[in-house]
């Protein structure tokens, strides 16, 4: 299989690919054409291909808000602190979010003061921990969009079958196509094209982007991770913008599929159910976030305890919210570089590798 | 924002399989692709499979890829 | 290749101690093994001198003295926290005693005496510290290498993970050979001892909470063997280091900042095998910021780079030994790399750490 992943690494094919996507973007005669990739894994695989520079000048890649460590606003973050220091609780989170800082603290230096605070790689790894410590609560921070919701219904559904008592979760997972839509909202931004998640779509399937070319008259296509993938999307996204013709295309037809994967949608929502949620610089999306349906609600930790999060900002001058809808290139905002580095982030984008500023920042030229 | 790498199914048992690709195996759940077999490939996510990877499907793709960068056309894989 | 040839010195008393511990070994180490008094009398001499065996830790003075030939010391000092101690591969000791005698022989030098001070935790095992002494008699014996002076402390329950070692090394600098960080130059060669990544992987791996299976062993092995080869055919390396935490792009990336140079790596060229890579797909990890600790790199002028790839090649730990970049301009110091499909990619140090994620 490995060698499957490297046969969409081809560098033959990845030069014929950027040779119609030459001819076809100087065939548009537009001087500056947009596509957003909207998710972080997106992101950083064109930087580590060298995709930007290869492309030709007038087409310009935004980075979108697919990165839900990015996303998570700090009342979130802030109040899954205030549980990992409360005694016998148990933190158990993704790697992701542990750098991540609150209003005034980050669950790594939680940990360094005495926390009990666990990386995960699974949301059942968090379950294993909380049988083998039953005195103890175990809090995992649900974050992540479609392909993360349904591994922790999943979880959730096999805890509830075993009769787990002490494992408990944050709700804080989102939606990815709500928050395409409050960003193809956004005044001024001319976006032409779309680059969807991958694996997000293998969940949701291609049709749930149909409104991106039928309300937004914007192309859209579903697609893969490797470079030949990636410039196979990029090409097809620009013939649909000079065909004048925008549609949902799947690219990664390999795992895509037009419905996703109807075992995980079930579990997703026999778990949970839509919300409106708030989003670290989108604001707060209606039906965009997940939350646990009452026959769950006994694994919901809010609540439980008396947390009062009281203020919760986000810092001063930070331009994630700006950068997040594609309004604002991280070298736009005054702390990118200078304050905010990934060795002391200021904001989420910067925390971790796949948000756009630390990105922009591991990949920078100079 | 979602990493996922690819893995052929080793062995089922119940909603466990173990899946390996050359070098690494993993214990994942399979509860979200239940029709799963062995021998079939998969895409793994958060220690779940999250879909089957068609990897037929993988290699037309790329001669249909090919095809294109040849012919000229603007036809993508799959449409909708 | 020219080590402590271990001859006897004169005079030497058997040791009581030896008898006295082997007749009541016991289970546990425990604070009074640190105190000073019998019990860590008794543990040093029975326990670890036999693992250390030289005359001139034998002769347990507070120091090891040893003679030199005129010329110029290479010294270094690092103190090993590894978790978990044990892993497929090797362990803390082997690791403690390969780490200090690579980062000696990165000059150049010939690596000849270290010095070792563990620092336990009451209640570990003593069995364990056996596993890890005879690992550490082993890597010294194929370094060819004496520990001649050492310490031990014992803390309390929580106060360390097990155990932690310290070396500390010594060797002699060849005459006439200056091989430094800042000594690089437009044109070198950047060559690379064999697969990235492995280290770190086979660490990880056995990590509680992101365990999976792989075949990835840890690379830790001594490379001064590699140096004297390279040296003894004449060959005359501008830079070597040995990547150790935060890989490959975090050593180059010092190089160039020491020398002042811009460093192009070619992807393509990278020795990297298909079980780390997956292992880093799997993670979220990039093999160019994952530990090794048996690998060098070498910045060696053009002329004498195939050569210097076959010395290295014939050694053990260089069969997979590879050309992966050259320096191309001096004025900013900074890395970059020609990805697979002719793009091209700036190479940061390791920023923070490589945690795993799933996005």
């Amino acid at each position: 299989m490995s060698r499957l992943t490297e046969q969409f690494e081809n560098p033959e094919d990845a030069r014929l690919l950027l040779g119609r996507i030459t001819e076809l973007a100087r065939a548009s005669g537009r001087d500056k054409i947009q596509f957003m990739e909207v998710c972080g894994t997106h992101t950083v695989a064109i930087f580590r291909y060298g995709i930007r520079q290869l492309i030709p000048n007038n087409i310009r890649l935004l980075s979108g808000p697919g990165c839900p460590v990015c996303v998570t606003p700090n009342p979130s973050i802030d109040e899954f602190i205030e549980l990992a220091r409360k005694p016998r609780v148990i933190a158990t989170v993704f790697g992701d979010m542990m750098r991540v800082p609150g209003t005034r603290s980050s669950l790594e230096s939680e940990k360094a003061r005495g926390a009990d605070v666990r990386m995960v790689y699974s949301s059942l790894d968090a379950v294993k921990i909380a049988r083998e410590n039953s005195d103890k609560l175990i809090v995992f921070f649900a974050v992540g969009f479609e392909t993360t919701a349904p591994t922790i219904a999943a979880t959730l559904l096999a805890a509830e079958k075993e009769g787990v008592e002490n494992f408990f979760i944050l709700p804080a997972n989102k939606l990815i196509p709500p928050a395409i839509s409050a960003v193809l909202d956004t005044e001024g931004l001319a976006l032409d094209g779309l680059i969807c998640p991958g694996h997000v779509s293998a969940i949701i399937g291609s049709n749930a982007y149909e409104f991106v070319a039928s309300t937004y008259g914007v192309a859209a296509v579903v697609a893969g991770f490797q470079s030949t993938d990636i410039l196979h999307s990029i090409y097809l996204l620009l013939s649909q913008v000079v065909e004048g013709s925008p549609r949902v295309q799947t690219q990664y037809s390999r795992l895509v599929g037009e419905e996703g994967n109807p075992a995980a949608l079930k579990a997703m929502y026999d778990v949970f159910e839509p919300c409106d949620s708030a989003w670290r610089g989108l604001g707060t999306i209606p039906m965009s976030g997940l939350k646990l349906r009452s026959e769950f609600s006994k694994f919901d930790i809010s609540g439980k305890f008396e947390i009062t999060v009281t203020d919760s900002r986000e810092p001063e001058g930070c331009l994630c919210g700006e950068v997040l809808r594609g309004k604002a290139e991280p070298e736009d905002c005054p702390l990118f570089a200078t304050a905010c580095t990934p060795e002391e982030p200021v904001g989420a984008c910067m925390v971790t590798t796949e948000g756009t500023c630390q990105a922009h920042y591991q990949f920078r030229e100079s | 924002m979602c990493l996922a790498i690819p893995v052929k199914v080793v062995e089922i048992r119940g909603e466990t399989a173990t899946v390996e690709i050359e070098g690494v195996r993993r214990e994942v759940s399979v509860m979200l692709v239940p029709d799963i077999k062995a021998g079939e490939y998969a895409i793994v996510h958060a220690g779940f499979a999250i879909g089957k990877l068609d990897e037929q499907e993988a290699l037309e793709n790329l001669q249909l890829i090919r095809e294109v960068l040849d012919s000229g056309e603007s036809k993508g894989a799959g449409e909708g | 290749m020219h080590g402590y040839d271990g001859r006897d010195l004169p005079g030497t008393l058997p040791i009581q101690g030896e008898l006295r511990l082997r007749r009541s070994k016991p289970d546990f180490i425990t604070l009074a093994h640190g105190s000073g008094g019998r019990a860590a009398h008794d543990l040093i001499t029975g326990f670890f001198l036999p693992y250390f065996d030289n005359p001139i830790l034998k002769a347990l003075d507070d120091q090891g003295v040893f003679p030199v030939e005129g010329g110029r010391l290479a010294f270094t000092t690092d103190s090993y926290v590894v978790d978990p101690l044990f892993f497929r591969g090797g362990d803390i000791g082997k690791l403690s005693i390969c780490g200090t005698v690579n980062d000696v022989a990165m000059c150049g030098a010939r690596p000849l005496f270290l010095s070792v001070a563990f620092v336990i935790e009451e209640g570990f095992e003593i069995d364990k510290l056996e596993k890890i002494l005879v690992s550490m008699k082993e890597a010294s014996r194929e370094a060819e290498v004496a520990v001649v002076t050492a310490d031990t402390k014992v803390v309390e329950k929580g106060a360390c993970d097990g155990v932690f070692i310290n070396t500390s090394g010594v060797g002699i600098v060849p005459p006439g050979v200056e091989i430094s960080a800042n000594r690089v130059q437009v044109g070198d060669a950047v060559l690379v001892s064999g697969p990235i990544g492995e280290h770190g992987v086979a660490i990880i791996s056995e990590r509680e909470g992101i365990s999976f299976e792989t075949e990835v062993s840890s690379d830790c092995a001594p490379l001064a063997g590699m140096v004297d080869a390279i040296l003894t055919a004449g060959l005359r390396p501008h830079a070597m280091r040995d990547p150790t935490r935060g890989g490959v792009a975090t050593t180059l990336n010092e190089i160039a900042l020491a020398s002042g140079v811009e460093i192009e790596l070619e992807e393509e060229s990278l020795p990297v095998t298909a079980a780390v890579k997956n292992a880093c797909d799997l993670l979220g990890f990039d093999p160019l910021y994952v530990a090794n600790e048996g690998k060098l790199v070498a910045f060696v002028p053009e002329k004498e780079a195939d050569r210097t790839l076959d010395v290295m090649k014939a050694n053990k730990y260089g069969e997979s030994a590879a050309r992966i970049g050259r320096v191309t301009s001096s004025g900013k110091a900074r890395v970059f790399m020609k990805t697979r499909i002719g793009g091209r990619r700036f190479v940061d140090m390791l920023v923070g750490e490589q945690f795993p994620r799933i996005c």
